[in-house]
Parts: C-alpha cells; structure tokens; sequence
C-alpha cells in the first residue's frame, strides 16, 4: 500500500511577539495510507493543530514552514505557490474545524457556506452540489436536513454545526480530511452523535484522515494508527491498539494514566464530625436578568437545588454546558445572590450576597474560578496576588507576609523562585496553582472549584487533582468539586450532584457510577469515551432517553 | 424574526427622538446663557433704558426660560426658525441658501472621499504590514497631525499663490461652467477630503483587520478561497457596522466642523453664517445653526446603526 501523504522531515518556525525564533516542529516524519485515519495526541503546543496544517501548504500567522516535504498524492504542498495550493484546500484536503461555531461565518447562510467548495473550484454544478449537501446533512442525521442549510449559524445549536462543517469538508469529495480536535467543544452525550456520523462517513467514502487530538479515549474510537507528539517531535507511533495496550514511551504512559480515573476509595471519617455538616445549600433558585411581578427573575438558572457538604469531604457537582453548575457555585459564594433558599455554612446562616457576610465567613468559603487566565491580574506579580488575602483576612505585617507567601508555593508545588513573576510568565498549570494558593491564603474551610481543570492538559490536569487530594490531607479542607469531566469528578469526590437544567436530578457515590438510577445519569455516564476501541460501536444507548435529554 | 428587527429599528429611531429633544433644549440654555444682553446690543450703547426695557417686552426677553424654549420649540416644528435679531430677516431665509452651499460641499466631499477612503482602508488590510500599508499609515498619521487651516493654507499657498492654477478664494457666485465649477471647489474639497479621509481609511482597515483575522476567514482559505473572496465575501459583510459608524462621524464633521475651511477659501455656507451671528449675538441664528448642526449629526449616526442593525443577520 503506498503512503497518500509523506511527511518527511518537517521543520517549522515561529516568531514570537519579541521578535525572537523558536522551532515548533524539529524534524517530524509521518506517512498516511490511502482510508487511514491517522490521530496526532499531544498537549497544547505540542505542534499537534501545525503538523495538520502544513498538509494543505498552511502554517498560522508567525509560524513558518522552514524545512522538509509535506507530500500529499505525489506532490509537495510547501514548494507549490500559494494559488496551486488554493486549488488543492477544499478540493482535494479538507477540513474540519477545531470549533465550528466560530468557523462559520455569521453573516452567511449555511448553505452557501457549504457548496462555497464547489463555488470556488466549480467541480459540479451547484444544484447538484446542494442535493450532495441535503444528502450529507442527512447521512450526518442532522434534523431536517431539506431545511438546516436555509438557516444562519447562530440559529443552530454547537453539535449540530460541528457536523455540518463535517458535510463542509466532504461536500467536494476530498481524498484527505483534516479533523483539528473537531469534538472538544462538544458536550459528551452531543460527541457521542457526533463521533458516530463521523465514523459512518469515513467508512462510506472511504477517506484518509488525520485526527488532531488531546483526548486518547476520542481518538481510540475512530484512529487506525496513534502519532503521540510532544515538543514538536514524535514521542511514539503505532497502531491504535498496540499505542493503547502497549505504550513504550514514558510519555504516553503518562498520558494513559490520566484517562485513567484512579479513585481510591477513602475511608468514611469516624467520630463525632463525620455526620456534621460544614455547607448546607437549602432549596437554592438563582438567576439572571430583570425580577418579574412573582419575584423570579427572567432567566431562571438554577431551581430548587439542596446541597450538603460534611466537614474535610468533597462533593462533586456534574452536569453538561447550561446545566447550571457554575451558577451554584456562583450563589454559594455569593457572587449571584439567589431569589430564593438559603446557604448554611458551619451552623449559621449566610448572608445571600457577599456583601452581606462578615469578613471571617468570606475567609472561610473561597471560590476558584476555571481561567486562571483572567482570574488572575496580569499587571501584579504572584506576591502581590497572593500577599492581597493575607493582608485583607490576617492583616500580616510584611515579614510574616513574606514567610507565608513561600509556604504557600511550597503548598501547591511551585518554586520559590517564581514569586516576582506575573501570570503571562507562567504555564497553564502554573497559573492555576497560583490561582489555588490565592484561595488557600486565606486558611479557608470550604473551596469551592469551578472547573478549575478544564483549560489544561489532561497530564496537568491529573497533577492538580493530586495536589488538591494532598493540601485536603494536610489542612483538613473540603472541597465542592464543579466540572463537566466525569473522571476527574469520580476520582476526588466523595458525593457527586447531577445536574440538568438547573435542577439537581440525582446523587450518587463514585462508587455507584456503575449503576445509576435516573436516566439521565445512565445516558451521561455511558456517553463518556472509553480507552477501549470497540467502545463506540458496542455503545447501545435507549433512542428515547437521548430524544429526552439531548438537545442535539 | 421579522416583526424583531423591525423594533429594534423603531426603538433606535425613538432613542433619535429623544435625543433630538434633550439637544434642542441643550442648545437652546446653552445660547441663552451667552452673555451680552441683545437688546442693549441692537439698540447700541446709546439707548435709553427706557427703550431696553421696551424692546425686552416686544421680543419677549422677560419671559420666563421655558416659555421661550417651547414657544421657539413650537416654532422650529413648525418650520419658523424666528426672525434674527440683527437685521430682521428670516432666520430660515438666512439659512436656507448657506445650507444648501454647505450641503453641496459636503455631499461632493462625500462622494470623493468616501469611496476613496474605503478602497485605501480595504486594500491596507489586505496587504498589512507591506511597503504600501506602512506607507499609508505614516501619511495618514502624518496628516491627521497636521490642522486643518495648516492644509488648507499651504493649498492656497501652492495651486493660488505659486502655481496660479485656481483662485484663492471660491467664487461660487459666478460659476457658469463645470470648469468654472471645478475651479471654485477644488481646494475646498481637496482639503476636507484629506481632513475626513484619515479617519476613515484607520477605521476602515482595522475592521477589516479583525474580521480577517476570525476563524472563519481562516476557514475560507482552507476552502481555497482567493483573497478577494476573503475580504469581500466574507470580512466585509462582519466589518460593515463599524465601517459604517465611522464615515458617518467623518461625514457629520462635514456639517460643522468646517468652519475653518469655509473660512479660508470664503465659502458662504452655513458653519461662517454661525459664527458672523455669535458675533452679533443673534440668537435665533445660532440657535437654528446648533440645531441644524446636531440634527445631521443625529440624522448621521442613526442610519449608521440602522445599517449596522440590518446588515447584522443575528438580528434580522
């Protein structure tokens, strides 16, 4: 079997804003064969999304292709000229974006936006192309397929546009698709769908792909051979089953053992504070917008939910996009005052706002947000950041200031060292432990975390919750755990809330994931990937509970 | 759908409303809080109190402030602008023939600079940071820095003084030809095209900057699409609104703003009508030019939004 791409050699360039060059991609080879799909698995900047690219001759603002062959059917896309590359993309290589709603154009219709292929590359009269389209829509069994195309972006929903810029890519039969992480966006009972329609469409044209990545689980489902990069250099290659049963490289161990949830479960704490309550949540609604006559406000977020948190435990809060979780978190830390119910936190009621609750309730309650990003000033530097609640909750005087503030990166594992930098200074991971040492400054009882593990890698991620389990051990803390990934829920939680348009529908131990009661638990937690190829296609999921509970 | 947008364009044009009151009344306090009593200065230093005093009562100057405002309110609505103070014309017929010369001014400043202006913004997108981009901006910062009465002079110094091509000033009364037409507002036109042009030529290419640097966009390219296809089909239509926005504030200095313009080449449109009336305290001029002012300039912005509002698929 001949390679229908060859990369041989790939070296690419970047200009940072300083004006400084660094190599993203140092010497990479790959090959695809014809109806292979191939998945590069990374972290972010790992080269991962700029190796995918380099197949249609593209590479980003500031990045350059500056050596080696990208061969695809026999012909170099980096020595072409940017208009015998215009006639390659979208012709012969598609591709399908990272996210969808953001790649289509707002002020075009969808349709138009499909057959634009056929329109640039005028390959089959555009009726025709429209009746390819309709075709494609539905063998992507999207909803009213004769219609769907008539409507703008914006009056679609996430899911379904990731797979109508699917039928975007195939409109003009492609012999390569470029997937660049096209389901991450996604809830996990809408990827399910998604992956499936994927799936059934490669098969049926018979295309190669490479599937850009960071989730192993996706990727077993629908890859031929598994590309583990790192660094801008392969780390690994193979196929799918070997790379998932047979990892050689450290790194891709690694990476395998942060799909993997590893809950161990704790033993129940005896004694006299096992039973007794820190955090209380009592029939809590909030929302947004104006108050209506019957005092509800017009957007009714979060209805009638009760929560309770014993002392030194963690609950777990899961629930897809729009369930309302970070609402809640948002109420209980009095960010949102709720319309209604109230929060009970160490035996006394709390105000409903924050303005409302003495300076020693707020210590003891802190909220971390997930984008450390903006939660963080960027014009202070970490000891500024971390001094503030030192200050506000324990009036320290500067010395002993100084002292706590390397504690406390002592506590969540960063070096000392990094004390005088800001957070565009610092990694991913780097700035969400300084965001957690902020929270920690002020000796609280209670954290709560809204996914505060969503914007890093799985490996960082993975290191996180450790460190959250450990600082839990250490300073008898308890945390309410907010995130719409299952596994990371399943291994630091002791309770785990689900929610579902606003309202808590079931809670259940980690240890009766197996075998929840509401339906909707079962579809959520069955629809989460699974690191065994055959997961997908032995997937069976009751037609009526995803027509009930999916928005697709 | 439809009956959304169609609100949205009622409620803008009822904000116009508003807005067009909360000015009139704005400029009608504004002007009568010049100081200078007028009828001690029509009647010169002269005067006996007694005549003052009785000129007051016949121009109603003793009303008390809100009297007058609705009565000149009542007036405007009805098209009578009052009767000016110094020579006891008209206010309409004093402006009606130096709007019109503004008007004709600023509509042929419109129709050079704004399409002139739009392809230079456009074209700097798309070949951002070039010799030809960077060249542009220099020259665009550069005339943005300089004044206006600074252009408009060195253009009388160059084409009137040195070249003798044109006159200095514009003789729009004896325009009999298109050649003589075009001697008469060449200068003029050049100026305020080079005075308004700046702005929208920066806003123009930064919009079209961000559109292009969208993911969508991003996934036109890799539909193969040519770089023509990118900018006009699909950065365009998304940078519409603010485009939009900025030839209307760049037009809205043609109503006003061009004082020192009209000043230099002795234009008789209205912006040197108010400012002979300031030094009359005339009243009803000032008062009618403000309005006329800040009535095209509300005229300006509000079709900008309602575009902007229409051309935006999200509301429609």
């Amino acid at each position: 079997m001949t390679s229908l791409v060859e990369i041989r050699e790939l070296r690419v360039e970047a200009t940072t804003d300083s004006g400084r060059t660094i190599a993203i991609i140092k010497g990479v080879d790959l090959d695809i064969a014809e109806g292979e799909i191939v998945a590069l698995i990374g972290e972010s900047g790992s080269g991962k999304t700029t190796i995918a690219m380099t197949l249609m001759g593209y590479a980003r603002a500031g990045c350059r292709i500056v050596g080696g062959t990208v061969a695809v059917d026999g012909v170099d896309m980096v020595a072409l000229s940017e208009k015998d590359r215009a006639a390659v993309r979208g012709a012969k290589i598609a591709y399908v974006p990272q996210s969808a709603a953001a790649a289509f154009n707002p002020a075009i219709r969808i349709m138009d936006q499909v057959i634009e292929v056929v329109r640039i590359h005028g390959v089959m009269p555009l009726e025709e192309a429209r009746a390819k389209a309709v075709a494609l829509f539905r063998a992507l069994s999207l909803p009213n397929p004769e219609m769907i195309g008539d409507r703008y972006p914006h009056q679609v929903s996430g899911g379904q546009l990731q797979r109508l810029a699917a039928a975007m890519a195939l409109i003009a039969n492609p012999k390569l698709l470029i997937f660049d992480e096209p389901t991450t966006a996604l809830d996990v009972t809408t990827q399910v769908e998604v992956l499936r329609a994927f799936k059934s469409v490669i098969s049926a044209h018979r295309i190669a792909g490479i599937y850009v990545s960071h989730d192993l689980a996706v990727v077993a489902q629908i890859a031929d051979r598994i590309v583990v990069l790192r660094n801008g250099e392969v780390q690994e290659s193979g196929a799918t089953r070997d790379i998932l049963a047979r990892a050689q490289h450290p790194y891709t161990q690694q990476l395998l053992a942060a799909v993997t949830p590893h809950h161990a479960p704790r033993p129940a704490v005896s004694g006299p504070t096992a039973a007794e309550a820190l955090l209380e949540v009592h029939e809590v609604s909030v929302g947004y917008g104006p108050l209506r006559s019957d005092g509800q406000p017009a957007i009714v977020a979060v209805e009638n939910v009760s929560l309770r948190v014993a002392r030194g435990r963690n609950l777990g809060i899961i629930g897809e996009s729009g369930c309302g979780k970070s609402t809640l978190a948002r109420a209980i830390a009095g960010i949102l005052p709720p319309f209604a119910g109230g929060v009970v936190f160490d035996g006394r009621e709390l105000g409903r706002s924050a303005r409302s609750r003495s300076a020693d309730q707020l210590r003891q309650l802190q909220i971390v947000f997930q984008h450390a990003d903006t939660a963080l000033n960027p014009a202070q530097t970490v000891e500024d950041i971390l001094g503030r609640p030192l200050t506000f909750y324990h009036g320290m005087a500067r010395k002993p200031r100084s002292a706590r503030i390397d504690q406390l990166l002592d506590m969540v594992k960063l070096p000392r060292s990094l004390r005088l930098r800001r957070p565009a200074e610092l990694s991913g991971g780097q700035k969400q432990r300084v965001n957690f040492a902020r929270a920690l400054a002020a000796d609280p009882k209670l954290i709560v975390c809204d996914e505060i593990t969503s914007a890093l890698d799985t490996v960082v991620a993975a290191a996180i919750i450790d460190l959250l389990k450990e600082l839990q051990r250490e300073l008898d803390l308890a945390y309410v755990f907010i995130s719409h990934d299952l596994s990371v829920v399943e291994a630091i939680c002791d309770d785990i809330v689900v929610m579902y348009r606003g309202r808590k529908i079931e809670q259940i131990t980690p240890e009766a994931m197996a075998r929840p009661e509401h339906p909707y638990t079962q579809l959520l937690l069955s629809s989460v990937p699974k690191l065994d190829p055959t997961w997908l296609d032995n997937l069976r999921q009751d037609p009526e509970q995803v027509r009930a509970y999916c928005q697709r | 759908m439809k009956h959304r947008i169609v609100s949205l364009v009622l409620a803008r044009l009822a904000i116009a409303l508003v807005t067009a009151i909360i000015v009139s009344f704005a400029v009608f306090f504004a002007t009568a809080m010049l100081p200078g009593d007028t009828a001690t200065i029509l009647l010169g230093q002269a005067a006996t109190p007694e005549a003052v005093e009785g000129l007051r009562k016949a121009m109603h100057l003793d009303d008390p402030a809100i009297f007058r405002f609705l009565r000149w309110l009542a007036g405007v609505v009805h098209g009578d602008l009052g009767v000016s103070y110094a020579n006891n014309m008209p206010v309409a017929k004093l402006i009606s023939g130096r709007l019109v010369n503004t008007l004709k001014l600023a509509g042929l400043t419109a129709v050079i600079s704004v399409p002139l202006a739009l392809t230079l913004g456009i074209t700097a997108a798309m070949l951002r940071n070039t010799l030809y981009d960077r060249c542009l901006t220099i020259a665009i910062i550069g005339v943005v820095s300089v004044p206006e009465f600074m252009i408009a002079t060195l253009a009388v110094l160059l084409f009137a003084v040195y070249l003798n091509w044109l006159p200095a000033v514009s003789f729009t009364s004896e325009i009999r030809t298109v050649y003589d037409f075009a001697r008469a507002y060449a200068m003029p036109v050049v100026t305020l095209t080079v005075v308004i042009s700046a702005q929208m030529i920066r806003m123009s290419r930064a919009a079209v900057v961000e559109t292009l640097n969208t993911p969508y966009v991003e996934m036109a390219l890799l539909k193969g699409a040519s770089r023509g296809r990118l900018v006009f089909h699909h950065a365009l239509p998304n940078a519409l609104g603010p485009i939009v926005n900025a030839v209307a504030l760049s037009l809205s200095y043609l109503l006003g703003g061009v004082i020192i313009v009209e000043t230099v080449f002795n234009y008789p449109g209205i912006a040197k009508l108010m400012v002979d009336a300031v030094s009359t305290r005339d009243l009803p001029l000032i008062q009618s030019c403000a309005i006329i002012f800040c009535f095209g300039y509300l005229f300006l912005t509000t079709t900008a939004d309602i575009i902007a509002i229409l051309s935006n698929p999200r509301l429609r």
